[in-house]
């Protein structure tokens, strides 16, 4: 599968603009921010304003500065849990996928639990457990219970390619195994890890903020979870205090649906058939139409012919 | 001889605008009452686009950009499938034309029962039939093709390539269509399967009454089993002749390289030759006839401009799109 | 047959590494928790229970550690999860009962309604690609990826009051049991439900799309067109039939999130469930607690993974080779 450079669709391209957006926050956000994100001052539950973009807390801390500085926590999670998820998948769904019989069958079996087995409430145990936490603990419980999926997803698909020509011919040729899956196997798995990770990070970015949001100590500041704990612990919305609650949120979804729309464009080279975006009505230079449907080829209507019963 | 389906001046695109491929390019083909049409062709030749353009179930991005294709009934006037609406062709299909499909494995819905996927079309086309009816007629069609009637509550999987394809043949015949296009219906089978199902062909046809067109890349079935041939080549129809006088002397080198690919069983020993070159890429095709860069009797006239499809002074019963066999 | 077995031994199997992995967490723990807890209620612990807590602690160091998950094994198997810290001294298996039925029905209800709008918008938007419904996607991507606790949180500020919905508790306080409840009940679902749905539809939206642009591509459905079959016989009976497939096989993956985000809705809504339950027990440290819950939760996923799988054994005849 070779990949020929093709202009992204608008959808791709936005999402990635916003992603690129958001890394390069969480590289400069601490220097960008205009406050101190923890300095408490007199402007207390304020509205945005020209000032504090976002508003303030109840202590009067800027809560765009939090937002700004706790990117880089957001995304540092949800990139290293998605990277160490992906790694596991990839080791463990290229094994289970290439080794026949009861070695593979027994490694499938095992990814299948950890599918099976709930996340959220398993990550939330452990992570109270462990005494300390920082932010690399949590990448680390969160990319060690999240590769599951992507693993079964992979050894799917090195089951099918184990099969090809291609890759009997090189066993036939004598190659070693660690040759076979780095040169042949691999690179023709390049898209669906690549979609797998997109999944992974979006999935950790929930959870690490789900898991700030609850009270989980150890994330570092102002992680955006934890902006909504302070908010919700002072009954913002109760208060009318809309700015301190909307923005965390908005960022959250924001990020989510750029990952998504990234996913997309990936899913469109995995999967041909979801490629070209077909619109369902050409029209053609001289005004003559034609609606694509399926099981109804169209025809076009003469040029001579009133525009009417052909062109159906 | 009355035709039953006309083709005339039928073009096919792939695509729109810049990147459009003409698949099929002009085509008249004519298929008559009762008689077995054979349409051969390498693959990439348009045989398959022709038939399913024709029948109008060419998936997007496919577009038929002319011509027309008339069918006439048994009794009424004639009716051009490119003219219908959806409604009408819905009403037409099946029970006036139908298909047998290549690769039965994948043209049966894998989750439907053999007995679900036959009754279904009667129920769409005859409305006011009753479920013991249409089982009835079922358990008959799948008779006349040597199943048992125990196979009728069968997923596809469980049946063997050979059963499959005669549930195709069965389903196709449901409705007793006037018509049935047979897009490589052997192809995926063993020697000894495709020659019992030829025989099943040749009986049900003997005993219903259809006009077949029969398209596939084996030249030598066709030679034995039809009563006309055709050849398509880049999109074009290049021959086309009454099946022995074709296997007899064929007057394009194209069917002339054809015929000469494969050995004969019986006669005298013919020196096989084969085609040197491959089929022209529809995106790129040479400027004149589409065969001249392969043609070993190339001549002057065959770079200029493609050749019509005409009869030759030689012999008014056939077609010949050749310079070296104009019409008188 | 053997797709059934083979299942079968899978879940058996899960069961049991379920059960193992609740046997180790509390040993990660950090000093004697069970003195403590002794210490709190200042030594008016009964000896039984310390037994039992011992034994699920596996504090008991005398003992060798296959010993102690014999012992725990026995023990799990006469339903004694221990007794919760947080509600000393009523057992675990007391306070989940109470609970349990209300996250069931939450997660119950949320997870059939959004998987059956949302494979229904599937199979509309993957069955009329290339017009406006191709819109869809990105809309419920976006509403994909608010957290289920915000747009909880929203609802409360900006829905609960103009649509004088209740927010909180799950039932109204002092209401004599009777039928009325049921109508109670139900209103103080509304709010919860609604944000789990509108969260979650977008993934079975998706799925299900994909795999009918996928199927559509198939020969079955040019020769169901040519078999001059309606248009809605073709999208149900031959197209969504098939297309449908993975999203049952998809279903467990997708319980294991839908899980998750449950627990934060009962959070932000007070729900007196699983969730809240466990939300608290991490605050309190009440480990037997947290411990029963994982090994409930757990076991009601592992069952409604098997349903799902049944399911998908009556949907694709090719899982039932017969010989």
């Amino acid at each position: 599968m070779k990949f020929r450079f093709r202009l992204p669709s608008v959808k791709v391209t936005v999402g990635l603009a916003v992603l690129i957006v958001f890394t390069f926050v969480a590289f400069f956000g601490a220097s960008l921010a205009p406050f101190d994100p923890s300095a408490r001052s007199n402007d207390i539950l304020q509205s945005p304003s020209a000032k504090h973009l976002f508003g303030t807390t109840h202590l009067g801390q800027d809560i765009f500065s939090q937002i700004l500085v706790g990117t880089r926590s957001v995304m540092f999670v949800g990139f290293a849990a998605g990277i160490l998820a992906t790694v596991i998948a990839v080791i463990i769904g290229v094994t289970s996928g290439y080794l026949t019989g009861f070695g593979g069958e027994a490694v499938a079996t095992l990814s299948n639990v950890f599918i099976v087995i709930p996340a959220l409430p398993l990550i939330v145990i452990v992570t109270n457990v462990i005494p300390n936490s920082g932010d690399w603990a949590i990448a680390v419980v969160i990319g060690c219970t999240s590769w599951a999926w992507g693993a079964r997803l992979l050894r799917a698909q090195t089951l099918s390619l184990r099969n090809r020509d291609f890759v009997q011919a090189a066993k036939a040729g004598g190659e070693s195994t660690w040759r076979i899956v780095a040169v042949e196997i691999l690179p023709n798995l390049t898209a669906i890890i690549a979609s797998s990770f997109i999944g992974t990070v979006m999935f950790a970015v929930m959870t690490e903020i789900a898991l700030a949001y609850v009270g989980v100590s150890g994330i570092s500041e102002w992680n955006w979870g934890e902006v909504l704990f302070w908010a919700q612990g002072q009954q913002a919305l109760a208060i009318g205090a809309w700015w301190w609650f909307v923005p965390a949120g908005l960022c959250i979804a924001l990020l989510g649906t750029a990952l998504a729309l990234v996913n997309f464009g990936i899913d469109e080279i995995v999967n041909p058939r979801l490629r070209g975006g077909s619109k369902a009505v050409i029209r053609y230079p001289d005004g003559r139409k034609a609606r694509m449907r399926l099981g109804f080829t169209p025809v076009l209507t003469p040029r001579t012919e009133e525009a009417g019963r052909g062109g159906r | 001889m009355s035709p039953v389906l006309e083709i005339k001046g039928l073009s096919i695109d792939y695509g729109t605008g810049e990147q459009s491929v003409r698949a099929v390019n002009q085509v008249d083909l004519t298929l008559n009452r009762g008689e077995v049409l054979g349409l051969a062709g390498e693959s990439g030749s348009g045989k398959s686009t022709l038939a399913y353009g024709a029948t109008r179930l060419l998936p997007p991005p496919g577009v038929v950009t002319g011509g027309s294709v008339l069918y006439h009934p048994d009794n009424g006037e004639p009716v051009d499938l490119l003219r219908m609406t959806p409604a009408e062709l819905r009403a037409f299909r099946w029970k006036e034309l139908s298909i047998v499909f290549q690769g039965a494995m994948n043209s049966l819905n894998p989750v439907a029962t053999v007995a679900a996927q036959l009754t279904d079309v009667i129920a769409e086309h005859r409305p006011k039939s009753t479920k013991t009816e249409r089982m009835v007629r079922a358990a008959e069609m799948l008779s006349l093709v040597g199943i048992a009637r125990d196979r009728l509550e069968s997923y596809p999987h469980q049946l063997s390539g050979g059963m499959r394809q005669r549930v195709m043949i069965a389903m196709a015949l449901v409705l007793e269509p006037r018509v049935v296009i047979m897009d490589e219906p052997t192809t995926a089978l063993d020697v000894v399967m495709q020659r019992q199902i030829m025989r099943q062909l040749a009986k049900l046809k003997e005993q219903l009454g259809f006009s077949v067109i029969f398209i596939t890349h084996d030249l030598s079935l066709l030679v034995e089993f039809s009563d006309r041939i055709a050849i398509m080549y880049g999109g074009r129809i290049v021959e086309e002749a009454p099946a022995v006088e074709l296997y007899d002397k064929s007057l394009h080198p194209y069917s002339d390289g054809l015929l000469h690919s494969f050995p004969a069983l019986r006669g005298p020993r013919r020196e096989l030759t084969g085609i040197p070159g491959s089929p022209p890429d529809l995106r790129d095709m040479p400027v004149g006839c589409a065969f001249q860069p392969r043609c070993p009797k190339a001549f002057d006239p065959c770079g200029v401009s493609p050749p019509p499809l005409v009869r030759p002074a030689s012999d008014r019963t056939r077609s010949v799109a050749c310079y070296l066999h104009p019409s008188a | 047959m053997r797709y059934f077995a083979r299942r079968l031994g899978f879940y058996a199997f899960t069961l049991w590494a379920a059960i193992t992995i609740n046997f180790f967490i509390p040993r990660l723990i950090p000093g004697n928790a069970v003195d403590s807890l002794i210490e709190q209620r200042r030594g008016e612990v009964d000896s039984k229970a310390v037994e039992s807590l011992n034994i699920l602690f596996g504090l008991d160091k005398h003992q060798s550690l296959p010993s102690q998950y014999w012992h725990y094994l026995v023990q799990l198997s006469h339903g004694d999860l221990g007794i919760s810290f947080g509600n000393f001294p009523e057992p675990v298996t007391t306070v989940l009962s109470s609970a349990l039925p209300w996250t069931l029905g939450l997660i119950g209800t949320t997870t059939i309604l959004s998987f059956l709008i949302g494979t229904l918008l599937g199979v509309f938007a993957g069955w009329k690609r290339g017009t406006w419904v191709d819109g869809l996607l990105p809309a419920t991507s976006f509403l994909s990826s608010i957290p289920y606790f915000w747009l909880g949180l929203i609802a409360v500020a900006w829905l609960a009051g103009p649509l004088g919905l209740p927010t909180s508790g799950g039932y109204t306080v002092g209401n004599i049991p009777g039928w009325n409840i049921a109508g109670d009940i139900l209103q103080h679902m509304i709010l919860p439900a609604l944000t789990i749905i509108v969260t979650s539809i977008g993934g079975w939206l998706l799925s299900m799309r994909n795999m009918m642009v996928t199927v559509t591509a198939e020969d079955y459905i040019t020769v169901a067109h040519a078999k001059g079959l309606s248009g809605a016989r073709v999208m149900t009976k031959y197209a969504a039939r098939n297309a449908l497939l993975p999203s049952v096989s998809g279903f467990g993956m997708a319980l294991g999130l839908v899980v998750g985000g449950t627990f934060l809705v009962e959070q932000v809504f007070s729900l007196p469930g699983v969730g809240l339950q466990l939300i608290n027990a991490i605050s309190g440290h009440d480990y037997p607690l947290i411990q029963g819950i994982f090994l409930v939760v757990t076991i009601a996923v592992l069952a409604a993974n098997f349903l799902a799988d049944l399911a998908y054994m009556v949907l694709d005849p090719r899982t039932r080779k017969e010989g």
